[in-house]
């Protein structure tokens, strides 16, 4: 499969004759049905429903937007928005790096690189709630065999996901480990497509790796890098099994992101209108980033 | 030339420990949580960790199924992935080969969407409409609900695929009086088969590995695996072993296709980075 087809979206596209692209669209009609259904419908309900005040029993009497002016006072959802900006830059930055530095080692030629590429790529198809399981074992303070390698290499104990000032620390190396491989892989598909050329003439002038990486890779790959950075930015907002099952938002509420909150509203206090309320402002949140990645992206398309 | 070669020693050198380096967490934690599974609940609590088991024992498997209703949750999960990945695949192949073909981005970008929406997000409204159903503790809302995982997988890997065929085999086809439904069934859908391939394996991985919609809407009876190994955690005793071999349990089919359809599932990623949730 030819890496072009990176994003569909992303590429400009020749327009055809409207009666031409019209007969095709009955293909696509049953699932823009299910689409509109499962994913349309329910966005316009949260939106009806974060205008009352909602909760699962009784009454529903339309509030207005009491239930936005809440959220403007409520310091545990303006804490959380903090929260998921910390862990969005770590779990983005970091990946991102490693990401790149894995996918320049795998385009190169090496003995049984097939299956070092699938090793690496195993922690993003793992099911994460069964590796975050692991994980959390593996962060026993007593019993945990990270502390134990940590002292053993004379280093101090950690309290990892059971202090607040490491709790988040620790998680964004749990989402490093697992979406490293997404990045990788999409800027791999990048450095494949790339022409020789510039490389062949590039050691004749005696040029070094890093130079080749930083005036000719890098520079080529730019567009992969940021549709790689657009998709983890939005998986990490969006994260919720790691964090759900490692900490569930704790200890305290040190690790509550807005997914988690989210989720905490919505089905632990069944605060039904004010969960939409806070859907909405996360979704508007989610879309206004990725359609300013998205510019920035066009922008680098036209040099 | 002597300092040349010994340059090109010396990036080899480094390429191999990079390799190392970046393989080995992936690999150090695999390995460990075969460690913990194959262990007895003393090894396992044991300080210094005990790293390689001696003997090996298969007894927290067999706890695992004969302690919890594992058996159920295992078929609720076959059921829920394999007939949302199936109707994934009849919705989303011919709206992929129509989308393609109309070149329609504004339809694409729909797809998108989906991708981006927490997943969180539907569930208010959806979990409300279930209940007024009374469908809540039956497996067809998690069949519903995990469509919205694969069917934007399947129509993105299709759109790419299909985009990627020459479009000159069903012209002729056209040509020759075929209406465009036999073009896309006898010409487009056979060459297809490697792209429809790769949108079942990525489908199918993403549905078995969802979490957030089973922790909602499941009932007692209706848990597929990922909620059920999450429950053994929080209502049992944590007993590490029995644990990390439910846990491997869940996660076992996943990483077995992934070392055996890599070659699919890596072009599949590589297109435009699905996943669901």
């Amino acid at each position: 499969m030819s890496t072009a087809t990176a994003a569909p979206l992303l590429r400009p596209t020749v327009a055809r004759g409207h009666a031409y692209a019209r007969r095709y669209w009955a293909f696509a009609a049953p699932a823009a049905a299910v689409v509109l259904l499962v994913i349309l419908f329910p966005w316009v309900f949260t939106i009806f429903m974060s205008l009352h005040d909602w909760k699962v029993t009784g009454e529903t009497p339309f509030v207005g937007l009491a239930n936005y002016a809440k959220m403007l006072q409520d310091e545990r959802f303006l804490w959380a928005i903090v929260r998921t900006g910390w862990f969005t830059a770590g779990t983005v930055i970091v990946p991102m790096l490693l990401g790149v530095w894995a996918a320049v080692c795998f385009a190169s030629q090496f003995k049984l690189r097939g299956l070092a590429r699938t090793l690496f790529v195993l922690p993003m198809m793992a099911t994460p709630v069964a590796i975050a399981l692991v994980w959390t074992m593996m962060f026993h303070p007593q019993l945990g065999v990270l502390n134990y390698l940590l002292t053993s290499v004379g280093l101090p104990p950690s309290s990892w996901v059971y202090d607040s000032s490491t709790v988040i620390p620790t998680l964004i190396m749990v989402e490093t480990w697992q979406w490293t491989p997404l990045v990788m892989l999409i800027v791999l598909g990048g450095i494949a497509s790339l022409p020789q050329e510039p490389y062949e003439a590039a050691i004749l002038d005696g040029a070094g790796a890093w130079q080749m990486f930083r005036h000719i890779t890098l520079p080529l790959v730019w567009p992969f890098i940021m549709v790689a950075a657009i998709i983890r930015l939005i998986d990490a907002l969006k994260t919720f099994d790691t964090i759900y099952v490692i900490t569930l938002g704790g200890p305290g509420t040190s690790s509550e992101t807005l997914n988690i909150l989210l989720y905490q509203t919505a089905f632990a206090y069944y605060d039904l209108g004010y969960g939409s309320a806070i859907v909405v402002v996360f979704f508007l949140l989610i879309l206004l980033i990725s359609m300013l990645l998205l510019r920035v992206r066009q922008r680098e398309a036209w040099r | 030339m002597k300092r040349y070669r010994f340059r090109r020693w010396l990036r080899r050198v480094g390429l191999y420990a990079s390799v190392i380096l970046l393989v080995s967490p992936a690999v150090l934690f695999f390995l460990w949580m075969l460690s913990l599974s194959l262990k007895n609940e003393l090894d396992n609590t044991a300080y210094p960790p005990v790293f390689i088991p001696h003997p090996p024992t298969l007894a927290n498997f067999v706890d695992v199924f004969e302690k919890n209703d594992f058996l159920t949750y295992t078929i609720n999960s076959v059921i829920v992935s394999f007939s949302a990945t199936g109707l994934a695949l009849l919705l989303g192949v011919p709206a992929g080969y129509g989308i393609a073909k109309a070149k329609a981005t504004k339809a694409a970008a729909l797809i998108l969407v989906a991708r981006v929406t927490p997943g969180l997000s539907y569930l208010i409204p959806l979990f409300l409409m279930f209940q007024w159903l009374g469908m809540i503790g039956t497996l067809t809302p998690l069949v519903i609900t995990h469509l919205v995982i694969t069917v934007p997988i399947v129509v993105w890997v299709m759109i790419g695929f299909f985009e990627g065929l020459p479009g000159e085999l069903e012209e002729a086809a056209l040509v020759d009086g075929a209406t465009i439904w036999q073009a896309f069934l006898h010409v487009a859908m056979p060459l297809a088969r490697p792209g429809i391939m790769v949108a079942t394996i990525l489908s199918f991985i993403f549905s078995w590995n969802n979490f957030i919609f089973g922790v909602v809407l499941a009932g007692r009876t209706t848990r597929t695996l990922p909620v059920a190994v999450y429950n053994v955690l929080t209502f049992e005793q944590i007993s590490w072993g029995p644990l990390a071999a439910a846990a491997l349990v869940v996660t076992a089919p996943v990483l077995l296709l992934t070392l055996l359809m890599q070659k699919e599932i890596v072009a599949g990623l590589t297109a435009g980075g699905v996943k669901g949730g």
